[in-house]
C-alpha cells in the first residue's frame, strides 16, 4: 500500500542524538552559565585548597614555631600577631586550612561511603535488613549528635582517627536516610529488575544502576554535610576534645584566643584575631553553599528560560 | 460575559487557526515543532487530530487554547476564537476564557486530579471561581452530568476522592469537570488511551453523547484511528509538524488520499497463520499467587506453552496477566502449584534459579524508557547479557553487539547512544536485543507495543515474528490489545479477575460462540468503522451486556 518515501525503518525513526561534546567542551558551557555567586564559590574554594596543599611553601613559619612574645600586636613581622603561646598566627591559619578541610574531607568521604552503601542496599533489599537498619538510625538520630560525639570522643580518647571514624558514623545517618529516599524511586524502575532476572549480583546492581542514577543529589548532599561536618569539628575544637594541640586548628584557635576578644577598647586588631579562623570557617562554608546551590539547581532541571 | 446557550447553533466558525508556527527549545536552540499549520473548526464539530508522537498533535491542541507549555514559543500564526484573538491576549484574559469557554481533558486523569480533594469540588472549581453559577447550584449540575456520563450512583459519587474511582470513571469525572462550565470548544489530549478496551468504549459513548448534546465543539487527540473513526466528524492527519490530510471522516477513512494516511491505515491487516507444536516448553502447573494478603491474585491458572509458537494472554488490567508473568520469571514465588520448564520444575524463587535457567527465560517491557537505565549506552545495555552469561569479550563482544543490532534493522551508528537518544521504536528495539542477546527459549513480551505507534508496532510485531522464524524462540505475548493478539499468536488464553476464563487456538478463540467475558472483550475493540460504536451499544442496550464489565 505505501509508496517508497514512506516506506518505514527502524534506523530512520526520528530521534534527538545530543550534539557529542568533550568532557571539557561540555564543562565550559556549564561554567559560562554559572551565575556569579557560584564563581564566587569556586574562586574562594580554590583558594582555600591551594593554601591547604602549599601551606609549607606559604606560610612565612612554622606550624609551631614559638616566638618570644605572646599576643604580640600585629605588625609587618607578623602580620596578624602571635597567640598565647608565641605563634604566628598567620601560619597557623594557613596550616589549620590544611588540618581542618583535610579531616572534613576525610570524614565526610567515610560517612558517605558508609551511609550511602547501607542506603542503597537498605532501597533494594527492603526486607529485615532495611527495617533494621532504619531502626538503628532512627535511634542514632534521637541522640543529639555534638553531646553524643563528645560522649564518645571521651570515651575513646580524642585523636584524629577516633575523631574521624566517629563523625563519620554519626553523620551516616542523615547520608543513610538520603541515600535510601532516593534510591527507593531508583528501585522501582523495570531496568533494575531487569538486572535482578539477569541473575546481578547486589554490587553489581549497587554500582551501576542504581549509583549513576542517584548522583547528582548525591554529591550536593557531599557539598552540604561537608559543611556541617566540618562545623562539627570546629565546634568539637572549640570545645577542646577536637584535634588536638601543637596541630593548628581553626576551632582550636579560636578557643585560644578567645579571650583578646576583651581588648576591643584598647586595640582592635588585636580583638580581631580569634575572629579570623571564625571568617574562614564561614567562608567556606558560605562558599561551599553558593556552589551546591548551583549544582542543585542545575541538576533538578528546572529551566528558567521561557 | 455574554450569555452563551443562546449563540450556541451549530455551524459558525467557532475557531480559526491560521499559520501557526511553533517553536520548541532544546539543546540550546529553537527547533520548529509546528510549521504552519491551518486549523478551523466550527460549533458542535468534533475534529479528530491523529499522527504519531512526535507529529505535534499535542502542542497544536494546547495551542488551540492560546497556551504553549514551557520550553514552547508561539511565533507566528494567528489564532481566532469566537473572534477573539487569542495571541493577543494577556495571561489574565486567557485565564478568563480557560476552564469557562475551552476546557481541556488530559490523557491522565489520576495524575490531573488532586488527591486531597474530592471529586465534584474539583468538578465545579474552575465553573464557581469563574463566577458562572453559584456553588450549589453548579453542583447540581455536576451531578447530572455524572448521571448522563453513566456513573454509578451520581448523586453521591462526587464526594469521593480521586483514589476512591476507577481510573475509567476518573476519566468521565474529568469529563464532567470539563462540562461543567459548558465550554464552547473542549480539548481531548488522548483521554482513553490509558484505559482497558472494555473501559474505553464506555468512555466513548459518554463523550460522545454529552459533545452531541450540548453542542460543543471539541478537538479530539489520539493515535488510534479506530477511535477517531467514532468520534470525530473532520479528521486531521500529522506529520512532522505539517498537516498531511484533512477530510470529513468517512471520506478519509472510506478513501485516503495520500500515501502516508494510506500507511497508516493499513497497518491493521498484518496477520499470522496459526502454528502449534506438541513440544511444550513451559507450563504453568494449577498456580495460586498474591501478593502478601490473603486476596489470591491468581487462582488455580494453568497455561500450556508450545515450543516455537506465541501464546497470547489477554484481559484488562488486574486480570493477573502481569502476575502470571511475575510467577513464570520467579519475582514472585506462587502460594501453590508449579512452574515447568523443559518438563522440569523450575526452582519457584528467582535466588534459587541457576545462571542458564535465567538465561533461558527473558523478559521484554511495556515501557521501553524504563526498562533501560538511562545512563548506559547501547554498548552496555545489549552487551552485558552476552558478557554475564556468554564470557565474551573485547573484539568477539563488539562483533556480537553488531550483528544483533543488525539483526533487530539498527546499526552500529547506534553503539554509543543513550537512551534517551532514542526514538519510542528503537528503544523497544534494542529491548529485543538485549534479550536475545542472552540466546533465549522462552521470551515473555509484556505489552511491549502499547506504548508505541501504529506503524512502530507493526514494525515491531514483524521483526518478532521474523526473529521467531529464525531461532524458534517461543513468545508469551501478555497485551490487552486484540488487534496485536490477532496479528501475532498462534494460542490465546483469556484472564478475567485472576482466573483462565478460556484457552485454545487462535481461530477457535476469536470465532463464536464465546463465553461472557470473551465476547465483551472481543466486541469491546474499536473497528474503522464509522458507525461501530452506534451499532455496539444499540445491540449491548438489547443484551444488557454491558453491566458485565464490572467497572
Amino acid at each position: 500500500m505505501s509508496t517508497d518515501d514512506q516506506t518505514y525503518s527502524a534506523a530512520g525513526e526520528v530521534a534527538s542524538v545530543a550534539e557529542r561534546r568533550t568532557w571539557w567542551d561540555r564543562t565550559w558551557r556549564n561554567l559560562k552559565k554559572a551565575p556569579v555567586t557560584a564563581w564566587f564559590g569556586m574562586i574562594v574554594i580554590s583558594f582555600y585548597f591551594i593554601l591547604a596543599v602549599f601551606a609549607p611553601l606559604l606560610a612565612p613559619y612554622g606550624e609551631s614555631q614559638i616566638f618570644d612574645t605572646p599576643y604580640a600586636p600585629w605588625s609587618s613581622e607578623f602580620w596578624f600577631g602571635t597567640d598565647q603561646l608565641g605563634r604566628d598566627v598567620l601560619s597557623r591559619l594557613i596550616y589549620g586550612a590544611r588540618n581542618t578541610i583535610g579531616i572534613a574531607v576525610a570524614t565526610t568521604a567515610l560517612s558517605f561511603l558508609i551511609g550511602g552503601s547501607l542506603g542503597v542496599m537498605a532501597a533494594i533489599n527492603r526486607s529485615w535488613l532495611d527495617q533494621g537498619l532504619s531502626r538503628f538510625v532512627d535511634v542514632l538520630m534521637a541522640i543529639p549528635s555534638l553531646i553524643f560525639s563528645l560522649m564518645l570522643l571521651s570515651i575513646f580518647g580524642s585523636n584524629v582517627i577516633n575523631l574521624i571514624i566517629i563523625i563519620a558514623v554519626l553523620d551516616a545517618t542523615r547520608v543513610f536516610r538520603l541515600a535510601r529516599a532516593v534510591s527507593l524511586n531508583v528501585v522501582v524502575m523495570d531496568y533494575v529488575e531487569a538486572s535482578r532476572l539477569r541473575g546481578e549480583s547486589l554490587g553489581w546492581v549497587m554500582r551501576r544502576d542504581i549509583l549513576p542514577n542517584i548522583l547528582p543529589p548525591m554529591v550536593a548532599e557531599f557539598g552540604l554535610r561537608f559543611c556541617f561536618v566540618f562545623l562539627t569539628i570546629a565546634s568539637l575544637s572549640f570545645l577542646g576534645v577536637g584535634i588536638q594541640p601543637p596541630t593548628a586548628d581553626w576551632g582550636s584557635m579560636v578557643r585560644e584566643n578567645a579571650q583578646l576578644i576583651s581588648f576591643a577598647e584598647y586595640d582592635m586588631k588585636a580583638a580581631m584575631t580569634p575572629l579570623l579562623p571564625a571568617g574562614a570557617i564561614a567562608l567556606l562554608t558560605v562558599a561551599v553553599n553558593f556552589v551546591v546551590d548551583w549544582f542543585l539547581h542545575k541538576t533538578s532541571g528546572i529551566r528558567d528560560e521561557k | 460575559m455574554k450569555s452563551k446557550s443562546g449563540d450556541r447553533t451549530a455551524g459558525d466558525l467557532l475557531l480559526d487557526m491560521r499559520d501557526i508556527r511553533i517553536d520548541g527549545f532544546s539543546d540550546d536552540i529553537w527547533h520548529p515543532i509546528i510549521k504552519g499549520v491551518d486549523l478551523k473548526l466550527h460549533r458542535g464539530e468534533v475534529m479528530g487530530l491523529i499522527g504519531e508522537s512526535g507529529a505535534g498533535k499535542s502542542t497544536l491542541g494546547k495551542a488551540a487554547m492560546g497556551y504553549a507549555q514551557p520550553g514552547c514559543r508561539i511565533t507566528e500564526g494567528t489564532i481566532q476564537f469566537d473572534g477573539m484573538d487569542l495571541r493577543a491576549m494577556n495571561d489574565a484574559q486567557l485565564r478568563e476564557l480557560h476552564g469557562s469557554r475551552i476546557a481541556y481533558v488530559a490523557q491522565s486523569a489520576a495524575a490531573s486530579f488532586n488527591p486531597a480533594h474530592r471529586l465534584i469540588d474539583q468538578c465545579v472549581e474552575a465553573t464557581v471561581g469563574h463566577g458562572l453559577r453559584p456553588d450549589d447550584e453548579a453542583k447540581k449540575d455536576a451531578r447530572e452530568l455524572f448521571a448522563a456520563l453513566q456513573l454509578p450512583d451520581p448523586d453521591n459519587i462526587g464526594d469521593r476522592y480521586p483514589h476512591q474511582v476507577s481510573g475509567g470513571q476518573l476519566q468521565r469525572a474529568m469529563t464532567a469537570m470539563a462540562m461543567s462550565s459548558r465550554p464552547d470548544l473542549i480539548i481531548f489530549d488522548e483521554p482513553t488511551t490509558a484505559l482497558d478496551v472494555t473501559t474505553q468504549v464506555e468512555v466513548l459513548a459518554a463523550m460522545r453523547d454529552i459533545v452531541e448534546q450540548f453542542h460543543t465543539a471539541a478537538i479530539y487527540i489520539t493515535h488510534d484511528l479506530a477511535v477517531v473513526a467514532q468520534m470525530a466528524d473532520v479528521i486531521k492527519v500529522l506529520r512532522y509538524g505539517e498537516t498531511v490530510e484533512d477530510a470529513p471522516a468517512r471520506q478519509m477513512l472510506k478513501k485516503p488520499e495520500e500515501a502516508y494516511t494510506r500507511s497508516l491505515w493499513a497497518v491493521r491487516s498484518l496477520e499470522k497463520p496459526q502454528e502449534t507444536s506438541e513440544d511444550i516448553i513451559l507450563r504453568v502447573n494449577a498456580v495460586d499467587a498474591s501478593y502478601g494478603s490473603s486476596i489470591k491474585v491468581l487462582e488455580d491458572v494453568t497455561i500450556d506453552i508450545p515450543r516455537g509458537s506465541t501464546v497470547a494472554v489477554v484481559g484488562e488490567s488486574g486480570s493477573g496477566k502481569s502476575t502470571t508473568a511475575r510467577v513464570i520469571t520467579g519475582l514472585l514465588p506462587p502460594m501453590k502449584g508449579d512452574v515447568l520448564f523443559n518438563d522440569e520444575p523450575l526452582p519457584l524463587a528467582l535466588k534459587d534459579r541457576t545462571k542458564d535457567q535465567l538465561r533461558r527465560i527473558q523478559m521484554i517491557y511495556q515501557m521501553a524508557d524504563t526498562a533501560m537505565n538511562p545512563k548506559h549506552t547501547v554498548r552496555d545495555i545489549i552487551g552485558r547479557p552476552l558478557e554475564f552469561y556468554l564470557g565474551l569479550s573485547g573484539k568477539e563482544l563488539d562483533g556480537r553487539i553488531s550483528e544483533l543490532l543488525k539483526m533487530i534493522e539498527l546499526d552500529d551508528s547506534f553503539m554509543e547512544r543513550l537512551p534517551s537518544e532514542l526514538s519510542g521504536g528503537q528503544k523497544q528495539r534494542i529491548c529485543i536485543a538485549r534479550a536475545l542477546a542472552a540466546d533465549p527459549e522462552l521470551i515473555i513480551c509484556d505489552e511491549v507495543t502499547s506504548a508505541l505507534d501504529q506503524i512502530v508496532q507493526e514494525g515491531i510485531l514483524k521483526l518478532l515474528l521474523r526473529l521467531q522464524k529464525e531461532f524458534n524462540i517461543t513468545y508469551l505475548f501478555i497485551t490487552h490489545d486484540i488487534a496485536t493478539v490477532k496479528a501475532i499468536s498462534d494460542q490465546i488464553v483469556v484472564m478475567f479477575q485472576g482466573r483462565v476464563v478460556e484457552q485454545g487456538m487462535k481461530n477457535d478463540i476469536l470465532s463464536p460462540p464465546h463465553p461472557d467475558y470473551t465476547q465483551l472483550l472481543l466486541s469491546s475493540v474499536p473497528e474503522m468503522d464509522p458507525d461501530w460504536l452506534t451499532s455496539l451499544l444499540e445491540s449491548r442496550g438489547e443484551t444488557g451486556a454491558m453491566s458485565a464489565s464490572g467497572n
